[in-house]
């Protein structure tokens, strides 16, 4: 890897309760990769998401982000410098708007600071606009389909203006011409310079899109190589792909 | 300034105007002994509601703050012989504060436990002025009303005038408040706190505010009862009733827009008033847990809500 | 109170009443352990808001007090009131679950408030009822005291002690040891994994939620026993078995019994120190210094 990571992540451990969801992680990630994140369910990826995107504070470790560490910080900081997920199971404000939904990282992160409304809802717009949910933007959040709520979380998350984009099983759930359409989205994403962790079951799409990936299995990282490598991989495919 | 905030601002004049004219005009002190109470009744929901409705974190324990106002303005009264305005700006300080603290105590827990926190800090404290005796302990203390009745005729004429001053700015507070941005990030705590989190809304920062000005209205609201009542006890200044009530107002008025809880206050403080010397205080009591149960489950949105819903039907069937 | 006051003034403490508080303490603490070991499973276990709780248990007290009319012993009349506190309970939760959990507000204002104006309701509907005057029952072990050592202990205070360790005890082997037991501790932790063992959540939540219901009958008969009661019991005590189940940590069974042991101890000294005026407080006080410094209790998840 050349160049110093975006995203560093330093012998990070978390426990809840006795049991180890997290040993000993080590993991870099360089500006503008795509990385993907696979492991069985229960391996530690979502609280690995959790403990770098703030919302759970790992036991031991250090996570570094554009140089600095933010192991301690809170995070809406975090989502403030660029770090933006979206969640496994959507977690949608129930009792806003589609547009409003996209207006609260808006408000607090990119028109931060600002009285009057400079465009907030024509960003917002477009934004949906380009997930296809320009139509439902005035429809309330919770009479969304599971299909909708998962575009609105990768939109709201790019409401954020990322730099580094974390997506949680964003297909989850999804048909296979919508699968293509997110993979796009998240490469055209890419390729204006953000950075984005993919974490999916969809070994098709993970597969496809990433430069490099990463398996988890039980906390522990026990692979890590260019997809190719990882298909071939004995250990990811005891650990993952039950074989 | 929008339509809407002209509105808002025209018709708080008028309400103010309105209050005015009636001290000039009606005779009866009773009027203005009830509405006082059915006043304070509105600022308390309001204070509520800005931390209950907007953020979702209940308090079961609004008579601490109230309580605390109260003694706040006694103290006030017996250490510094302080006149009112000054009462109820020390009485504002010390609730504010007192919410502050109780949020930081709290506000990182999931929100059953700032409710169980609240009933507990009004306990406390009502214990500590039991036991306090330069404001008279449990027996209570005897507040002199000033002999001045000032500009409006009557004290009770000035001290419901000056409710309607504080509703008027509780409920312009709440509306400031719920049409920023401040408002929609507590909304977005309300619905889920940890997206809520990812989207770079500071939840904690917005909870302690939110708690912080609920608190002062609340202790603001309490404070005039010491020249109101002129006799003040531990029991009376800590009652149930405003926790019930304060919270029961909103409920039924409707959580989301400033006028539920003006809305709810209005009804159900009058309709006090005008039952408490038919049935009996607890029928009365009985008749605001049925309510409330009614409109957690069958109307959420409480009447506003259903104001909404019926208007929309109306357009809706009005259009070809 | 449950004690009767003690001279506070003038002399400096004796030892010896010292010891008897901590002694009538840890009795009392036994019973405060039984009475909060229901909400210990709804709110610690099942995450459900169940502040009537305290309120269910006045209910269970008042219950016993009418069938104690009949002549009936106040504890058999607790038992007999545990079916049903068990129907109301699993009733009451399947109305909370249709109502709130399916809408995913299971912590919601709304459902805080419905719990709310449940207590609510109960409580006035004991004062229209009963009136606000205080209610007893008798008994045989109601009055008399034995003296251990040279400590005297009122014998109602002793049957409520084992009585409670009974069932306090009994309640956590039944958690601990059998499958609907473990299912319930489980149902805490991961539905997912109860529904791939073929069991569904809701209906272990709805039987879990009728015990926690059934255990006010006869907590309630026991605090019958030990005092009289009045209708406002019901915040006393919202202090005392939330303070228990925090201090204990939301979920720990075992710890439920030790919280309610430090409880009823500190509750006793400060009686002893400082009079009835400060006791009161001492659940709440100690319930707000948990949460500020140590939100997962003492032995929380």
């Amino acid at each position: 890897m050349n160049g110093a990571p975006l995203l560093s992540v330093e012998g990070l451990v978390k426990r809840f309760a006795g049991f180890v969801a997290l040993s000993e992680i080590r993991l870099a990630v360089a500006p503008g990769e795509r990385l993907g994140l696979i492991g069985p369910n229960g391996s530690g990826k979502t609280t690995l998401i959790n403990c770098v995107s703030g919302l759970l504070r790992p036991e031991q470790g250090a996570i570094l982000y554009d140089g600095r560490a933010i192991t301690r910080m809170p995070a809406f900081e975090r989502t403030r410098l660029g770090i933006a997920r979206s969640f496994q199971i959507p977690r949608p404000f129930r009792s806003m708007s589609v547009l409003e939904n996209l207006m609260v990282p808006l408000d607090y992160v990119a028109h931060r600071g600002q009285l009057r409304d400079t465009g907030a809802q024509d960003e917002a717009m477009a934004l949906l606009a380009q997930m296809g949910l320009a139509e439902k933007a005035q429809a309330f959040a919770g009479s969304l389909t599971q299909v909708d709520l998962r575009k609105l979380e990768l939109a709201r998350a790019l409401a954020a203006r990322p730099k580094l984009l974390i997506s949680d099983e964003a297909m989850a759930g999804l048909s296979g011409a919508e699968i293509e359409e997110v993979l796009a989205l998240l490469w055209r994403l890419n390729e204006t310079g953000i950075t984005v962790i993919m974490i999916e079951h969809i070994m098709s799409a993970v597969m496809r899109f990433s430069q490099r990936v990463i398996c988890l299995d039980a906390g522990k990282i026990i692979a890590e190589g260019t997809p190719t490598q990882m298909v071939e991989n004995p250990e990811v495919r005891r650990a993952y792909l039950g074989a | 300034m929008t339509r809407a905030g002209a509105k808002f601002w025209v018709g708080a004049a008028a309400v103010m105007l309105l209050a005015l004219a009636a001290t000039a005009i009606l005779k009866n002190e009773y009027w203005f002994y009830a509405g006082f109470v059915v006043l304070q009744f509105v600022v308390l929901a309001t204070a509520w509601n800005i931390l209950g409705g907007y953020a979702g974190y209940v308090n079961f324990g609004t008579s601490a703050f109230v309580g605390a106002g109260t003694y706040a303005a006694i103290v006030a009264i017996k250490a510094l012989a302080a006149p009112l305005g000054v009462q109820i700006l020390l009485a504002a300080g010390i609730a504010g504060l007192l919410g502050f603290a109780t949020g930081l105590l709290t506000l990182r827990l999931r929100g059953i436990f700032f409710s169980i926190a609240t009933v507990a800090v009004a306990i406390v404290l009502e214990t500590f002025i039991v036991n306090w005796r330069f404001v008279g302990g449990s027996t209570g203390i005897q507040i002199l009303r000033p002999v001045d009745t000032g500009l409006f005729g009557s004290y009770t004429k000035m001290l419901f005038l000056v409710m309607v001053g504080l509703s008027v700015a509780a409920a312009a507070i709440a509306r400031t408040l719920e049409i920023s941005w401040i408002g929609r990030g507590l909304r977005a705590v309300r619905d889920n706190e940890e997206a809520a989190e990812s989207c770079g809304v500071p939840t904690l920062r917005l909870k302690l505010i939110a708690c912080t000005i609920s608190g002062a209205l609340m202790g603001a609201a309490g404070a005039p009862m010491a020249v109101y009542q002129s006799y003040i006890e531990p029991a009376s200044a800590f009652s149930l009733n405003y926790s019930i009530l304060a919270l029961a107002m909103p409920i039924v008025g409707g959580t989301a827009h400033w006028s539920g809880p003006v809305l709810g206050a209005l009804l159900f403080g009058t309709l006090q008033q005008v039952v408490s010397a038919t049935i009996s205080s607890e029928l009365n009591r009985l008749v605001i847990g049925v309510m409330l149960i009614v409109f957690v489950v069958g109307a959420p949105a409480g009447i506003v809500g259903l104001w909404r819903k019926w208007a929309a039907k109306r357009a809706g069937a009005g259009s070809p | 109170m449950i004690q009767a006051g003690t001279d506070t003034g003038g002399d400096a403490l004796s030892f010896e009443l010292l010891l008897d508080a901590i002694v009538l303490g840890m009795l009392v603490g036994c019973f405060y352990a039984a009475v909060s070991i229901g909400l210990s499973i709804s709110f610690g276990l099942l995450d459900v808001p169940q502040v009537a709780h305290p309120a269910m248990l006045l209910l269970g007290s008042y219950g016993t007090y009418l069938l104690g009319r009949w002549g009936l012993d106040p504890l058999l009349a607790g038992v007999i009131l545990m079916p049903i506190f068990f129907l109301f309970g699993m009733a009451l939760y399947r109305g909370f679950h249709e109502i709130f959990e399916k809408r995913g507000e299971a912590t919601g204002i709304g459902s805080l408030a419905f719990f709310f104006g449940v207590a609510l309701i109960i409580e006035v509907g004991l004062i229209m009822v009963f009136g606000v005057d205080q209610r007893a029952v008798e008994a045989p072990y109601i009055g008399s005291s034995i003296t251990v050592g040279d400590i005297p202990l009122p014998i109602r205070m002793v049957v409520a002690f084992v009585v409670a360790l009974l069932f306090t005890g009994g309640l956590i082997l039944y958690l601990a040891k059998t499958f609907t037991g473990r299912a319930i501790r489980a149902v805490a932790q991961d539905e997912g994994a109860l529904k791939l063992m073929g069991v569904d959540p809701v209906k272990i939540k709805q039987w879990a939620f009728g015990i926690a219901t059934a255990t006010t009958a006869l907590a309630g008969a026991l605090l019958i026993v030990i005092t009289p009661v009045d209708p406002n019991y019901y915040r006393l005590y919202i202090g005392r078995t939330f303070c228990v189940v925090v201090l204990a940590g939301p979920g720990s069974m075992g710890g439920t019994l030790i919280a309610g042991l430090i409880l009823g101890i500190s509750e006793s000294i400060v009686l002893t120190m400082f009079g009835a005026s400060w006791a009161q407080a001492v659940s709440f006080g100690l319930l707000l210094v948990v949460l500020g410094l140590r939100p997962q209790g003492l032995f929380g998840r």
